[in-house]
């Protein structure tokens, strides 16, 4: 016995630290990453939740250049996207979904006001890249190869460069000033764009220009027409040709009273955009009922909101020039509208048609190995063509999955830059990472805070904002701070603290800031407490293996 | 109560969670700092997921930090004192004295007053057990310390049973669960009703300075308290309700869920209390019935079919009926307050 110890103390004393109780365990945590539903349903693929992560502390910026890693448009699909983002956000089913494209708008305002642009830190490869068209999917395609250090040229036969952010989404949905900013975001970059220069073949532009590779993306701007008998005198148009010579400056003439024929969101626009010209009365004629209409319901509501009137059910059967004919239909047991022989008569002075839009791909007629089928071009999943070097995507190349959206035609851009500065290098392109899905299911939803009453009128009158394009104002700062904070935070750890806080072993380390945590195997008995008090779901129990 | 509670400012965790990144470090809990004292350190040999553990942590974090470490604690026999101390070991970070399983309030008290005797008031003195401890055997002497108003924290770690003994039936067991001297068999399985006894009600008819009520699944109130009873003199009195997977045939991972459970129906109600008064309660956020904290553990098994149906309907409207009293009597619904 040594005499060192304090009074009284008759025994060594040791720490029970020991004991490494770790080899008690059968069952070991582990921290996972997991895909919140936002990013998988997202055509892009955007990082939601990552770029929330740095909006909820109010890193504007950080959050921005998150964006900006899967798409150049932020401000431009803050407005126009679909989000199909919301439609899957698991706080839906706990309490009403995050607005996510509101908080985007947001960022990608204060990235215009700030002027926050994207450095090219590649070195130039000396690789000349052309690309046919400079719509969103072009555009994206050429903000990738040029981080990916390229020369870039975009070929395009407008007067001015967007494609259908111009030329088709009208501007109460989208501003021009917008488009414009974005776009002269990506020319500071040095990306080329040569307006009025159409492609006629597209072989020989590649040669002419010695370009090593070409991505076609030339959209689909044919309205389609539909042979419906019609006097001399009646104004038949298709609702693109309508809405691209109202942005060019060619007013249409329209008449008091407008009927739309179709169900798409460009019926929609079209009957929206005929009222803000003058038309009295816009009705929307559409041949199956409301649930099958495919335009997006918040752009129905909108149209009906401002007085566009809806039948459905009902099919043109011929124009006059005061009047068209139209037939009442009904579902037969498949689902297929059939006449019913009855028919009726609307006053219209004239018919704007919306039944959706085909390619001119006369520019590939001559190049050989380049597949098209149902007048679009086969491409594989890395947006290549049947010939080397030739790339496609956005409306013209229309795979499966493509829905003809703004926001698929980025994530084309994207996978097609990506698959070029492959084909460059000589090797196969990569694919984003798969990771396991993160669900509700895994969510413990007794962490989130409930929805403080005080803040809902709130959260609805922002939503109400960003839809009604008259209210433009878009999100406050505190709104979409708010907002932001909303997210579960799906699948990934964001360092609540709590696994570090409830370990009865205190066998979590906590790395600090940004840096997450660390399981210490030594002590951990896998009582599993971490893993059913996660808020998120970013820790699973896997079997010990011995 | 706990009037401190942060107004809830945005969604994403609140002040639920342990810590918070978007919130000031003064905001966050003790347990979120890394360099937070663990009084109970990693190598004891408490089961998987102990309750008593973690909140045996909890607490005596909370107290250090606030006593600037100057802190004692004294242990009554029983698990939390068993599986932190086989010799020659210990995971207490703290001076710590075990005597007997009765006598931990009357220890409490002469260290108290020993250290007076030395000048020394500033070390403040904490004395523990568990629900056996305080309520059966070392009753007589933890109210002896209440009359006396001893300057001590007493705090029992309440598992409902004689855990470390193999989970016999104590006084604050519940009525129809299953020990191993209450069994299931006659026509009234498991524990009886109408027996055993709610110490924070005692403690409160004392007229003590302090009695509160907290658990695990609430670190936020339980630290908050804490800090309020170390902030005054005199006996105090915290009752902390930690599930043990072991006697109650839970699974290790619910310990925190079966507390927060057990606060959700107003089976354990949580308040505080002063003078004898009733001053807080922590109002139920989302009510649940009975059973869904019955059904997750084995010592209640009997009132359910294997699909885990309701079978015993009388004696679960019978524990339902606790609760719903609970609720009214200690306020525990914005309802009834
Ligand atoms: C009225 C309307 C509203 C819409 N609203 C939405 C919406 O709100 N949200 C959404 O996500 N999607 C919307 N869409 C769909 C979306 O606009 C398209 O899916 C998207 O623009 C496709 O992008 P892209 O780059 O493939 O083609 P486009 O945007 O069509 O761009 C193709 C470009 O190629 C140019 N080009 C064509 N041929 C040649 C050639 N031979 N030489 C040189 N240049 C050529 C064209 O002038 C055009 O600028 C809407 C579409 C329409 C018509
Ligand atoms: C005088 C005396 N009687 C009996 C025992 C045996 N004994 C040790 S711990 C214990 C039960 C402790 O139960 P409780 O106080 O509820 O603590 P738990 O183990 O449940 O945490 C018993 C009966 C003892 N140590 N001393
Ligand atoms: S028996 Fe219960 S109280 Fe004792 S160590 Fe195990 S879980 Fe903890
Ligand atoms: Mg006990």
């Amino acid at each position: 016995m040594s005499d060192d110890r304090p009074f009284a103390i008759t025994l060594p004393v040791g720490s029970s630290l020991a004991n490494k109780t770790g080899n008690w365990r059968v069952e070991r945590p582990v921290y996972v990453e997991r895909q919140p539903p936002c990013t998988t349903v997202c055509p892009a693929s955007e990082d939601v939740q990552r770029w929330l992560f740095h909006a909820e502390e109010g890193d504007y910026e950080s959050a921005w250049r998150v964006i900006m890693e899967k798409n150049p448009l932020p401000a431009v699909m803050g407005r126009a996207c679909f989000h199909p983002c919301e439609g899957s956000c698991n706080r839906a089913q706990l309490d009403e979904a995050v607005g996510i494209n509101a908080v985007e708008r947001f960022l990608g305002d204060r990235a215009l006001e700030a002027g926050w642009t994207v450095p090219v830190s590649a070195s130039d490869s000396g690789r000349k890249i052309l690309i046919i068209g400079s719509g969103p999917a072009g555009l994206s395609a050429a903000y990738f190869l040029r981080l990916d250090g390229h020369d870039v040229t975009i070929y395009e036969s407008a007067a001015l460069p967007g494609g259908m952010m111009r030329y088709g989404i009208p501007a109460y949905r989208l501003p021009r000033d917008v488009v414009d900013a974005e776009i002269a975001r990506l020319v500071e970059m040095g990306v080329t764009i040569e307006t009025e220069h159409s492609v006629e073949d597209a072989a020989i532009a590649m040669a002419d220009g010695g370009f090593d590779a070409v991505f076609v993306a030339v959209g689909a701007q044919k309205g389609r027409h539909y042979d419906i008998p019609s006097g001399d005198a009646s104004r038949v148009m298709d609702a693109v040709s309508m809405l691209r010579d109202f942005e060019a400056g060619d007013e249409p003439v329209l008449g008091r009273r407008v009927v739309v024929y179709g169900g798409g969101d460009t019926a929609m626009d079209a009957a929206r955009s005929a009222t803000r010209l003058g038309a009295r009365e816009a009705i929307v004629v559409y041949r199956r009922t409301r649930d099958r209409m495919p335009a997006h319901d918040e752009e129905i509501a909108d149209a009906m909101a401002e007085g566009v009137q809806m039948r459905w059910l009902t099919t043109i059967r011929s124009a006059q020039s005061d009047r068209v004919m139209v037939e009442r239909m009904t579902l037969d047991d498949s689902g297929a509208a059939v006449g019913t022989g009855e028919f009726d008569e609307l006053e219209a002075d004239s018919l704007v048609l919306a039944l959706g839009q085909d390619t001119d791909l006369g520019l590939l007629e001559n190049v050989e190995g380049v597949e098209r089928v149902d007048g679009t071009i086969v491409v594989d999943e890395h947006q290549r063509t049947g010939r080397r070097g030739f790339f496609a995507g956005g409306d013209a190349a229309n795979i499966g999955a493509n829905d003809r959206t703004l926001t698929g035609a980025i994530g084309q851009g994207r996978a097609a830059a990506r698959a070029i500065t492959a084909f460059l290098a000589g090797r196969e392109p990569e694919r984003d990472p798969e990771l396991d899905p993160a669900g509700f299911d895994r969510v413990n939803p007794w962490y989130y805070s409930d929805a403080d009453r005080t803040m809902r009128p709130r959260l609805e009158a922002a939503r109400r904002r960003n839809t009604f394009a008259e209210v433009v104002s878009g999100l406050t700062v505190d709104d979409a701070l708010f907002e932001a904070r909303r997210c579960l935070s799906c699948g990934n750890c964001f360092e609540c603290d709590n696994c570090f806080g409830v370990c009865p072993d205190n066998a979590v380390i906590k790395l600090g800031a940004g840096a997450g945590y660390q399981f210490n195997y030594d002590y951990c008995k896998g009582c599993g407490i971490c893993v059913a008090e996660c808020p998120c779901g970013a820790i699973d129990l896997v079997p010990e293996h011995r | 109560m706990s009037a401190e509670r942060v107004p809830v400012r945005f969604y994403q965790v609140g002040s639920f969670a342990v810590g918070n990144r978007l919130v000031s470090a003064d905001r966050r809990n003790a347990q979120s700092d890394p360099q937070r004292a663990n009084s109970l350190t990693s190598g004891h040999r408490a089961c998987a997921g102990c309750g008593e553990a973690l909140g045996a942590r909890y607490a005596l974090d909370a107290a250090t930090r606030v006593t600037n470490g100057q802190l004692v604690a004294v242990n009554a026999t029983g698990c939390l004192e068993v599986f932190s101390t086989p010799y020659p070991e210990t995971s207490w970070q703290l001076p710590w004295l075990h005597s007997l399983f009765a006598n931990s309030p009357s220890v409490a008290t002469g260290v108290a007053a020993g250290l007076r005797s030395l000048g020394k008031s500033e070390v403040r003195v904490v004395a523990q057990g568990g629900d056996g401890g305080t309520a059966d055997i070392g009753m007589g002497a933890l109210s002896g310390m209440f009359e006396r108003n001893d300057d001590v924290l007493y705090i029992c770690y309440d598992n409902e049973a004689y855990m470390n003994t193999g989970v016999q039936r104590s006084s604050a067991t519940p009525g129809a669960a299953r020990t191993a001297t209450t069994d299931v068999v006659g026509e009234h399985p498991g524990n009886v009703f109408g027996t055993g006894k709610f110490v924070p009600a005692i403690a409160m008819a004392h007229e003590i300075p302090y009695v509160a009520t907290a658990s695990v699944a609430d670190l936020f109130d339980l630290e908050t308290k804490v800090e309020r009873a170390m902030s005054m003199h005199g006996a105090r009195y915290l009752h902390i309700l930690v599930p043990c997977p072991l006697g109650w045939g839970s699974a290790s991972s619910d310990t925190i869920r079966l507390s927060r459970l057990a606060e959700e129906t107003g089976l354990f109600p949580v308040f505080e209390a002063e003078n004898g008064e009733l001053t807080g309660s922590r109002t139920i956020r989302h009510r649940v019935p009975v059973e869904e904290y019955l059904r997750l553990q084995r010592r209640f098994s009997h009132l359910f079919t294997r699909e885990g149906e309701v079978k015993d309907v009388a004696t679960v409207a019978r524990i339902q009926a606790i609760a719903d009293r609970n609720i009214r009597r200690y306020r525990l619904s914005e309802e009834v307050s």
